[in-house]
Order: C-alpha cells, then structure tokens, then sequence
C-alpha cells in the first residue's frame, strides 16, 4: 500500500477531538464525543461526517450513457439531469466489482461516486473499457465530500446554502456553489436518514463544517465518524463494499436483484446475472438478530439448528436503535429468508439468532 | 454519558489512576482488601473499548488460574476477554453490570467492579504493575 492519505477535514478532526485511524488508505475519524452519542445524534437531530475518502470520476462525451449502460447493472438511461442512482458494476462472472451512485450531470456528462478503496481498480477497469467519444477524468483529489445527516439536516443546511432544499428529492441533486467554487447537493446518504452528501472544492471544507456545526448547535448537531457509520448503515439494512460484497459475490447473492435490469440491452456479466436470475444461486445473503445478549462480528461462523457450518458474518454489531445484536451474512439460499432459526458461533459457544426482513431500521416517515 | 470522561487529557489521566490500586497489562486493577481483591478494567481500557454494552461474569463459586479468562465484555464495536489478574475462587460479581453495563465508561474505577477473588496465592499480588507503571505502558 502507498502512503495513508489525509483528507482536507484533517486538522478540522484532531480540532474536533477525533480519534484517528487508518481505513481504505486513509487516516479517518472513527468517533469524536463516543460512537454511540453519535448514532442517537443522527437518528434524532443531524451528524456531520467527513466522506472525502470516497472517490469520483468523470465520464464526459456523447458515448458517455452508452459507456455507463456498458459498465453497470442498472438502467442508467431513465435518470434525467439532477438525479443519482444506486447501482454495481460487475466482471464478466457477475462478480462485484464495486457498488456505486451514479450522477447524471448532462446528457453527456456522468459522475460515479465510488468506494474509497476500490477507486484506482476501478478507475482503471474503466477505463480499460472505454469506446467511442468518451474521456473519463479521475477527480478524486478535487473533491472534498461531507454527510450531513438526520432528521434535522434539510433545516440546518438550508441556513448555511441559499437554496430551496425542499426542491431537492431523494436521490436528487443541484450544482451549486459554495465559497465561490463548484458544490453539488445531493439527497442521498448511508445512515437511513434524511439527509445531503455534499461535494465541495477542498480547500472550502473547513469552512463549510464549521458553518454547519455552528448553524446546527442548537439543534445538537455534532460531527460523526466511521464507527457511527456503520452502525448506522447496517440497521439501514446497507452493505458495506469489502464486507458483505466483493468479486466473489453477484448482485443476485447480495440480494441486489432490484438494481440488476437485463431488458436495457447488453452490458459486463449480463449473461452471469440473467442466468443467476433464472437458475438461482447457491447462497444468499440474509439479515439476523441474536436471540438474547450476543453480537455477530464480522468472521463468525454460521451454523444451522444440526450444527453445520452455513456460512459467515460478513457484517455485525449491536444495535444502538434497537439494542441488541445485528448482522449479515452469506447462507445457503434455502436458509436466506425471513424467520429461520440459525445460531452463531461466538467464541466456543453456540447463540441463536432469527433471520428478519432487513432493514433493522426504518425511520418515521 | 458523562462530561467527565470525555476529557482525554494527560492530567486526568494521571488524577485517575488511584495509586492504592495495583494493575496489570491486560489492562485491569485490583484493589486489595486482606485476602479479597476487587477487580475491574482501567480508565484506558474503557476508553479503547467505546461504549460498553454486555458484561459477562462468571459464577460466584468458580476459580480462576492467573491469566485465564474469567469473562467477556463487549463495546458496540468489539469484544475483548477479561483476564484473572490472580488467581483464587469468585466471592462476589457485581451484579448492576448486567443492567447498567454502561457504568464501565462512567465510572470504571469504581462503582464499575466486576468480580471479588479469594486469593489463593497472595504472593501474586506483588508482582503486578504499580500504577506509575500501568501509565507508562498505556503511554508507549
């Protein structure tokens, strides 16, 4: 691996009393005030996260659509200018390359929102794909990215940017600006939350989080790190890249079938997923609970009521919300749906857990 | 979650470590009463784990060698055994862990204790860390 990378918030989280460690390649905030104060943060009133990790390239050209149709399992043709869309690209085996959004900035112009560690892979996979009258432009480094999530985010926000944000839909975004440079507002998120990722220049993301931590401290707004993000996106009922997928597992497996539409003509492993579609697959993922006081952690083994071997955690934690222990993993499909009884291997002992119907968590509408 | 432990700098660090107690480098004390040590995890311990959510105990009755696992306790981001500082049979858990386990953040040298040992070698005591000691390793 090269160096670990900074992101532009870096001196704004030590200021903030971030913990610091390593993932995907860069030094990140894995809390600040204690990741549960951070969780009920974000599920009752707003948290600030630094996301600048993740990676963004640009493709541009007439062939630009058809490039995106070629490269990811969903139909990126119904999106209009100003809509984002959740979708994967995958290998000629179906296997996931990377789960991704989708920008469409112009008809000839896309922005794909990818995975902080698999943004090189990805960038080259890309591009070693590219046809026709398309130029594709890494901008990795030219975007700061911040989540501001929760019930009250839109009220925060609307007090730091000069927009209508009830004019912004879910998955919808606007080029705006901030601080005189280029900023895109988009309603999406990995919390289950309301809430904007917002893309700003580097050197305006200092600012921009002090101003909506000062705009957001009567309403208890407070900066966020990756172990609330987690937490947080797991009762959403959202996989994490790495974790619960990866190229040896098909959109299909990840129960990503929603997002997979072969009627849109030809593209990379379309003929894999039809068939998975069609034949099945041999495992699936499925979402649990443990019965009683246990939590899944990630590599803990899978059992059925016999004591066999089905498969393993690939993401677990306890709940905040719900306060009691969650998880995911890959099982045998027969296994992969709602109110099977499984047990869980943890630590020599064997608990029971109960698979549900994910999410763990739906917010009040 | 109180104001009190959020505070990270070196000073209360140093204030909290009472120096009557003795530690070890699994990161838990021992506060010595005749032949009946109380033992719980350090400030530093707490404070890796995050927010403490499930404490297991063993049974009051049970023996424990020095260094063998006498329990579990688990943070919403990980699991970590407890360690037997000494060895000698339980005389007493502490039962309010297994409603309140988020004392073991608010308050983990004191009312946060987990299990009282019956000493069966005393001679044990000696060897473990001062709480100077403790604090330089947590400082390396």
């Amino acid at each position: 691996m090269s160096d670990i990378r900074q992101t532009p918030l870096h001196n704004w989280h030590v200021r903030q009393g971030g913990r610091m460690v390593d993932f995907a390649g860069w030094r990140m905030p894995v809390q600040y005030s204690g990741l549960m104060d951070e969780h009920v943060a974000v599920r009752g009133r707003a948290g600030l996260f630094d996301v600048s990790h993740m990676g963004e390239i640009r493709l541009r050209g007439n062939d630009a659509l058809a490039m995106v149709q070629r490269l990811t399992v969903n139909d990126a043709s119904i999106i209009e200018d100003g809509q984002a869309q959740y979708t994967a690209m995958v290998n000629d085996e179906g296997g996931i390359i990377d789960d991704l959004l989708v920008y469409r900035m112009a008809a000839d112009e896309y922005l794909l929102v990818v995975n902080a560690g698999t943004t090189a892979k990805d960038y080259q996979w890309i591009e070693s794909h590219l046809q026709g009258d398309v130029t594709i432009a890494n901008e990795s480094d030219d975007w700061a990215q911040v989540a501001l999530q929760g019930p009250a985010a839109a009220a925060v926000l609307s007090r730091v940017v000069e927009l209508d944000l009830a004019t912004i839909g879910y998955y919808r975004f606007v080029v705006h600006q901030y601080g005189g440079q280029p900023a895109i507002i988009s309603r999406t998120g990995y919390t289950g939350e309301d809430g904007f990722e917002i893309y700003l220049a580097p050197a305006q993301a200092t600012e921009f989080a002090d101003a909506i931590l000062e705009a957001g401290h009567d309403d208890g707004v407070i900066p966020a790190g990756l172990g609330a993000r987690d937490t947080l996106r797991l009762e959403a009922g959202m996989m994490l890249y790495g974790n619960d997928m990866d190229e040896n597992r098909s959109p299909i497996e990840a129960k990503l079938g929603w997002i997979v539409k072969p009627d849109k003509g030809d593209f990379i492993g379309r003929d894999a997923l039809v068939r998975q579609k069609t034949e099945g697959t041999a495992e699936r993922i499925v979402a649990f609970k443990a019965v009683g006081r246990g939590i899944p952690r990630h590599g803990y083994t899978l059992l059925d009521g016999q004591g066999n071997r089905v498969g393993e955690v690939t993401s677990g934690t306890f709940s905040p919300t719900l306060k009691e222990g969650i998880g995911m993993g890959y099982v045998e499909t027969a296994l992969a749906s709602a109110e099977i009884q499984i047990f869980i291997e943890m630590r020599g002992k064997s608990v029971e857990a109960r698979t549900v119907k994910p999410p763990f968590y739906r917010r009040q509408q | 979650m109180s104001p009190a432990w959020r505070c990270r700098t070196e000073e209360f660090a140093m204030a909290d470590y009472p120096d009557n107690y003795q530690y070890t480098a699994e990161h838990e004390w021992v506060s010595v009463d005749g032949d009946v040590g109380t033992i719980g995890i350090t400030h530093h311990a707490q404070d890796e784990l995050g927010d403490v959510v499930f404490v297991e105990l063993p049974e009051v009755g049970a023996s424990f060698e020095q260094n063998a696992p006498f329990g579990t306790i688990e943070s919403v981001k990980a699991v970590s055994d407890l360690y037997a500082p000494v060895s000698g049979e339980v005389v007493e858990i502490n039962e309010e862990l297994v409603d309140r386990p988020e004392i073991v953040n608010e308050d983990p040298h004191g009312s946060a204790w987990m299990v009282r040992i019956k000493f069966s070698d005393p001679g044990q005591i000696d060897a473990l860390l001062t709480a100077s000691d403790y604090q330089a390793l947590t400082q390396e």
